[in-house]
């Protein structure tokens, strides 16, 4: 037998803490609580045996994953292990001193996160007042730093006519790299789904605005768009337990951060296995692994080994079996959900649900 | 005589821009180059002469190193690291 694989990348989320409550945050409904988490002794393992089993970069996310103060340690640890270490911050926690300290112990780059341009726009997604200006300060900060930097922007109905202000940000600040990243439908984002969706001519400009954007040239810009309004699925994390490996702040290890929502399966956990075994043995990774797995329209499908058959969670979340085909495939039965929530998304405006523990 | 790229000459001196740099991969045993939310690998003669910058040498100075090093016509390779360091330059990875 041949294992599969190593992988890439690790997304260390080592918390669900977070100042701001953000309305399509990309953490669980059930979040983790601080009493939970991992100490800073099962991060460093976690990172030596990522880097042992082939981990290129690591990204440190939340939550706020600036609410830990054994951040800048275990940036550190990263550094000496060679792994190319990513902060994605919202940046209302970092003053002078905790960057320098970052600066110091080897950060490689910083994902700093803005809810919109706009004040009132800011506040009304993350909830907290006076952020805008923290993540002001904090984007000339990093660029003064000298630290790389990338500004993502989650994109949605409200915002979404903005674009070409994000990017005239992005400039004023010195990015050299922008993330436009439709939000996407899981968890609380699909809770909300009916108040942040964009209707089609809101993708089509979004989507012009970037291409504009992209001929200035000087700016590096990363766009992910919303699945919903596509024919065909993404590769949703480049194949399950193909490239992506993601450790929650208990240490539960998953192929990405939605698959909580799996059934009928145990969820592997660093404090009771390796993470080389979890990766190349647990019944989680191995679940949706490939091809084999696979269901028809996808198993005799020509792109079932280019998107390897889309996402499990979405596949779940609108069809209610995690192993049929992504219903944005125009090839699923359950193509019409997709295609009817488009319709109903420029109807009329809901309430936002914030995402907090429950 | 081979022309340079524009931007780069022999005099240039180039290294990796911050966020970037060169990584042997042990696990795979590839060359790869980590770069902000990515990574790719670079094969071939690349990451030879990628190992050469060390930000005090010239892109001439390494020509002829590699020059005496591998007996091949100085035109062929000065072709081959103009055209890899050119390329990376545009693409932000090493700067001036």
């Amino acid at each position: 037998m041949t294992l599969p694989s190593p992988p890439m990348s690790l997304l260390a989320e080592l918390t669900h803490r977070c100042p701001l409550s953000c309305p399509y945050c990309s953490n669980p409904l059930e979040l983790e609580r601080k009493t939970a988490e991992l100490d800073t002794a099962g991060w460093r393992s976690v990172l030596e045996q990522a880097a042992d089993l082939g981990v290129l970069q690591v990204h440190f996310s939340g939550g706020e994953p600036m609410s830990r103060p054994d951040l800048v340690e275990l940036v550190s640890v990263a550094q000496k292990l060679n792994l190319y270490s990513n902060l994605i911050t919202s940046g209302v926690l970092l003053d002078e001193p905790q960057l320098e300290a970052l600066d110091k112990a080897g950060l490689d780059h910083i994902q700093l996160s803005f809810q919109d341009v706009t004040e009132d726009g800011a506040e009304r997604i993350g909830g907290l007042k006076g952020a805008q200006a923290r993540k002001i300060r904090a984007a000339r900060l990093i660029r003064a730093s000298g630290i790389p930097m990338t500004l993502n922007f989650v994109v949605h109905r409200e915002n979404v006519a903005r674009i070409p202000q994000m990017f005239a940000l992005a400039r004023d600040l010195g990015a050299a790299r922008v993330e436009i990243a439709h939000t996407q439908y899981y968890g609380w984002g699909l809770k909300n789904r009916g108040a942040l969706l964009p209707s089609r001519e809101q993708l089509e400009a979004s989507t012009r605005a970037v291409e504009e954007e992209r001929a200035k040239g000087g700016l590096s810009i990363d766009y992910v768009t919303p699945d919903y309004h596509a024919d065909r699925p993404k590769p949703c994390m480049g194949g399950w337990g193909q490239r992506f490996v993601n450790v929650t702040p208990s240490g539960r290890v998953l192929p990405c951060h939605a698959a909580e929502i799996i059934p009928d399966v145990d969820f592997p956990n660093v404090k009771n296995a390796t993470l080389s075994e979890i990766w190349n043995a647990s019944p989680l990774f191995n679940m949706f692994r490939g091809t084999d797995w696979m269901p028809e329209p996808c198993r005799s499908c020509e792109r079932k080994e280019r998107d390897w058959g889309g996402c499990r969670c979405q596949a779940l979340a609108l069809t209610g079996k995690a192993e049929n085909t992504d219903p944005v495939c125009e090839l699923s039965p359950f193509h019409g959900q997709v295609k009817q929530a488009v319709e109903e998304s420029s109807s009329k405006g809901e309430e936002l649900v914030y995402r907090r523990y429950r | 005589m081979t022309v340079a790229p524009p931007g780069i000459a022999e005099e240039t001196v180039l290294s990796f821009a911050r966020g970037h740099r060169l990584q042997h991969d042990r696990v795979r045993d590839l060359w790869i180059v980590q770069a902000p939310e990515k990574a790719f690998v670079i094969e071939g003669s690349a990451p030879h002469i990628l190992r050469q910058l060390d930000g005090k040498r010239s892109v001439g100075d390494i020509i002829q190193q590699l020059t005496n090093e591998f007996s091949a016509p100085r035109e062929v390779i000065a072709k081959d690291v103009l055209a890899l360091l050119s390329e990376l330059t545009e693409k932000n990875v090493l700067h001036i």
